[in-house]
């Protein structure tokens, strides 16, 4: 009997070492091993070699880091103040904003640009001494649109989770609110700001359409050049020297990033506790703030899939939304059928990220130290790569037997779910390696078996952020759009961003008009469906009060 | 035709199982066949037949239907991104290509799928309806389906007797339409590079010193046409009333419009057009090079060539082919597109974008 028991434990740990690692080697290692080998085949090296000697690229890898950096850091500092508010403050609607946050998320880049420029032409902003039309400012603008959402939620879920005693302690001890918040708080947040960051940066590194639409025509990333080398000049060698300098830097910059969150962090609890309530001024700052960074982009998108007709002649209507039904003559399916697609795609994303991820972030909190931090670095890497690099990789890897999966549906939730499980992981693994360790030696001392510790302690606290996680890569998929266009897809399977892009592709006021509502109907269906998944991980942590 | 999920999960735990022993990087030297897990197709000659098209391809519904009750032959569609994206995918896959016959590489791409020998040459016999000027490539490895064309589109309600709509190139430099013209960024966008080949056709070696001009006038430039159009020009709430385009967009302003209107808003300046011409080929590495050809015939058939206006918005290739009443009544088609040479093209390109980006950017 006890040989079956330790076999049963064995295979378990063997497989959550195989699923994450499997799943990584098939179709990331792989594919973008294939695709580097082929461009280097073709003088991806010689290209590679005489890059530092350009200027061009100098300018393009110098810009391309530090609106990175400058990015994450503003996103960094517009969220703290809701991520506290969300974790140290009770109000009504709280679930809601925390939902509709992650809402820029899903939307398609094209439509974003679109709302900043009629935002910045209302505004006075589109020329003159204060433009940001086509400027350095609209990029980062957009950066912080889209990834505040990151910063608020996965610092704000592990501030919520972090003990509030010591805190009381150094107040009673004496300790200003500030000095609490710095020698306290800061140290003990770290490694959730840390993971954040890493995100945000990885995402802005690799940005592409925000850089394109709002960057206007004389900015250009590593990602963007690679681009343009592998698809429009079709130029693989050179494609590939910057896919090179683009992975060995995402590579460093992992490391490092990873270091900095392994910082120990004590006291996430799994008991809720009551919060004071928000006082009104409180409330109104915060949410001012929030009004102005997410809801002005969103609230031109909502204007303009509500309005038919131009100019004087524009008139308030629901029409947008009632052709989201109807097949254009344009497309293969209506837009309504690409949601459902979507959908389906996301859910099935979702899982496969919250599974890979959450083993994998077993395996890097309790795992051997080698294997830890390969997981914690390999995990994250696909975040941090081309889309041109992994599609094009798929494309030539994935061909043959055992697995042709190049025309198979279920390549784009794999490729979605490649993005998610970074977010599942940074979400798990700060907070399964805060978990009080008094909290689990008590309940061994009280006679708990380990797999009852793991049950009662250890999930209750990590299904929160395995909700979290499992939530952003349902919004990620969604949206995605880079790693799906490269993948071939039979016409019945379109995606709703591939649709929305299709309807942005031809002149006329219905189809944009269609195009603006279907952008607004998949914001409702990720707010909606983060209030519901997370709402899963909350009843889960619920019984980590008994 | 695909195996169950739950199956599906099995395959790739298995799958996972065999690239943790290390097996991951062998290189696949498998020849043409279709054993994979994923379809299974008899390996019949005339077997259903893939096409592999760009995300604008679109046919109305039953058409391909009609192929298939005449020869028995399914048609599989595989979209695979935009004409840039299909051509470097099919560059990529060569030799072990996706489907069987694609459709809508265009002559600023067709020379660099050429030179990859992407294609089997057949020269169908519908090939005789169409005109001399389309069949841009003598040894028929691909076959003339559509063409459309690139040109200058202006906002009709901004211009009157006073300040008339542009009707040439050279009216862009004037200083009478400073700050009104939009373009793509040809290095991005693939109207935008048409536009450029338009003024190259048009001006030779002058054509440094006249985007100088349109620089000196005020042109702003977008990566993509997504932007220029729904972003900078009239049509999509911006302010400038001239835009690169297609000859094709007044009839989608009527089509599309909300509320319907009876003429377009929108003109466009025929003498500044660069046509291009789509085409469809064999790709080299078919099982199915039967079906291939019917299906090429097919493309070129009057049910398939009276389709393509209304579904993707371009002219059929077959002379003989009726137009739908809105594009007879609203497209102004150039007597004289500009046309340049696939191969000058292709040889030229890189340094054309390039000496452009210095001129009109830096």
């Amino acid at each position: 009997m006890g040989t079956v028991r330790e076999l049963v434990r064995a295979s378990a740990r063997v497989l959550c070492v195989a699923i994450p690692a499997g799943f990584l080697a098939i179709f990331f290692l792989y594919p973008v091993g294939s695709i580097l080998v082929r461009g280097i085949g073709v003088g991806g090296l010689e290209r590679l070699v005489g890059l530092p000697g350009r200027g061009s690229f100098r300018g393009v890898v110098w810009f391309t880091l530090w609106q990175a950096v400058v990015s994450t850091a503003l996103a960094v500092l517009v969220a703290w103040p809701g991520a506290h508010l969300l974790a140290r403050r009770r109000f009504r609607g709280r679930a809601v904003l925390r939902a509709a946050a992650t809402v820029p998320f899903v939307l398609p880049t094209v439509v974003v640009g679109g709302a900043f420029l009629a935002l910045f032409e209302r505004f006075g902003l589109s020329d003159g001494s204060l433009r940001l039309t086509r400027t350095v400012g609209a990029i980062l603008a957009a950066h912080v649109f889209f990834n505040v959402a990151i910063v608020l939620r996965t610092v704000g879920t592990f501030w919520e989770g972090l003990d509030t005693r010591p805190e009381e302690q150094a107040r009673v001890l004496g300790a200003t609110p500030w000095q609490a918040f710095r020698w306290v708080t800061l140290p003990r947040l770290w490694p959730a700001v840390a993971a954040a960051a890493s995100i945000v940066f990885l995402f802005c590194f690799t940005s592409f359409g925000v850089i394109l639409i709002l960057g206007g025509p004389t900015r250009a990333t590593l990602e963007t050049e690679i681009w343009r080398h592998a698809v429009f000049r079709g130029d693989l060698a050179s494609a590939t020297a910057l896919a090179v300098v683009q992975l060995v830097a995402v590579l460093a910059m992992v490391v490092v990033a990873n270091a900095m969150q392994r910082r120990r962090a004590v006291g996430q609890v799994p008991v809720r506790r009551v919060l004071p309530r928000a006082s009104s001024r409180l409330l109104v700052g915060n949410l001012g703030l929030m009004a102005v960074v997410l809801g002005m982009p969103i609230a031109v998108l909502v204007e303009r899939s509500l309005t038919t007709g131009r100019g004087p002649d524009a008139a308030w209507s629901v029409r947008n939304y009632a052709a989201l039904a109807d097949r254009v003559d344009l497309l293969p399916i209506s837009a309504l059928a690409a949601l459902r697609n979507s959908l389906l795609f996301a859910v099935v994303a979702a899982g496969l990220a919250v599974l890979v991820g959450g083993l994998a972030s077993l395996v890097v909190v309790h795992g051997r130290r080698t294997t830890s931090r390969l997981f914690d670095l390999g995990l994250m890497m696909p975040l941090g790569a081309s889309a041109v690099t992994v599609g094009f990789g798929m494309l030539i890897a994935l061909d043959g037997p055992p697995l042709d999966l190049r025309s198979s549906r279920w390549l784009v939730p794999v490729a979605h779910a490649l993005i998610g499980v970074p977010f599942v992981m940074r979400t798990v693994v700060p907070t399964l390696r805060s978990i009080d360790h008094r909290l689990r030696e008590a309940a061994a001392v009280l006679g708990a078996s380990p797999a009852r510790v793991r049950r009662d302690v250890d999930l209750p606290i990590a299904a929160r952020a395995l909700a979290v996680g499992g939530a952003f890569s349902f919004a990620v998929s969604l949206g995605e759009f880079g790693a799906t266009s490269f993948l071939p897809r039979h016409p019945d399977r379109l995606t709703a961003p591939l649709v929305l892009f299709r309807l942005l592709g031809s002149p006329g006021e219905a189809l944009r008009g269609q195009a603006m509502a279907l952008s607004v109907v998949l914001m409702v269906l990720t707010a909606a469906s983060v209030l519901v998944i997370e709402g899963w991980g909350r009843r889960g942590s619920v019984r980590g009060d008994l | 035709m695909d195996i169950q999920p739950p199956f599906r999960l099995f395959v790739v735990a298995v799958a996972l199982t065999a690239a943790a022993c290390g097996g991951a990087y062998e290189p696949t030297s498998v020849p043409l066949s279709s054993g994979g897990s994923g379809t299974v197709e008899a390996p019949s000659p005339t077997g259903p037949v893939t096409l592999i098209t760009h995300d604008s391809f679109w046919i109305s519904e039953g058409t391909l239907e009609e192929f298939t009750a005449d020869t028995g032959i399914e048609v599989v569609l595989q979209m695979a991104g935009d004409t840039g994206q299909m051509v470097s995918t099919a560059i990529l896959t060569a030799g072990d290509p996706l489907g069987d016959v694609m459709f809508g590489v265009d002559n600023t791409f067709l020379q660099r799928a050429l030179d990859a020998d992407l294609f089997e040459a057949y020269e169908s016999p519908a090939l005789v309806g169409v005109p001399e000027p389309l069949r841009l490539d003598p040894s028929h490895r691909v076959t003339p389906i559509d063409f459309g064309d690139v040109c200058v589109n202006y906002w009709i309600d901004r211009f009157d007797d006073e300040n008339p709509v542009p009707s040439t190139l050279a009216d862009l430099a004037d200083p009478a339409y400073a700050d009104q013209l939009v373009v793509q960024n040809p290095e991005t966008s693939s109207p935008g590079l048409a536009f450029l080949l338009a003024t190259i056709a048009e001006y030779g070696d002058g054509w440094e010193d006249y985007w100088a001009a349109l620089r000196r006038n005020g042109v702003v430039v977008t990566s993509g046409w997504e932007d220029a159009y729904h972003g900078e020009f009239v049509s999509g709430g911006g302010d400038r009333p001239i835009v690169v385009s297609y000859a094709s967009s007044p009839p989608a302003e009527v089509i599309y419009a909300d509320p319907p209107v009876d003429t377009p808003p929108t003109g466009v300046a025929t003498n500044t057009c660069f046509r291009q011409v789509e085409f469809a080929g064999i790709l080299a590495g078919t099982e199915h090079r039967v079906a291939a050809e019917l299906l090429v015939d097919f493309l070129l058939s009057p049910a398939f060539q009276e389709d393509i206006p209304l579904s993707m918005f371009v002219f059929p290739a077959l002379a003989s082919a009726a137009l739908p009443q809105a594009f007879v009544d609203f497209v102004q088609l150039p007597d004289d597109p500009h046309l340049l040479d696939p191969a000058e093209i292709e040889a030229n390109r890189n340094a054309w974008t390039e000496r452009w980006t210095e001129i009109v950017l830096r």
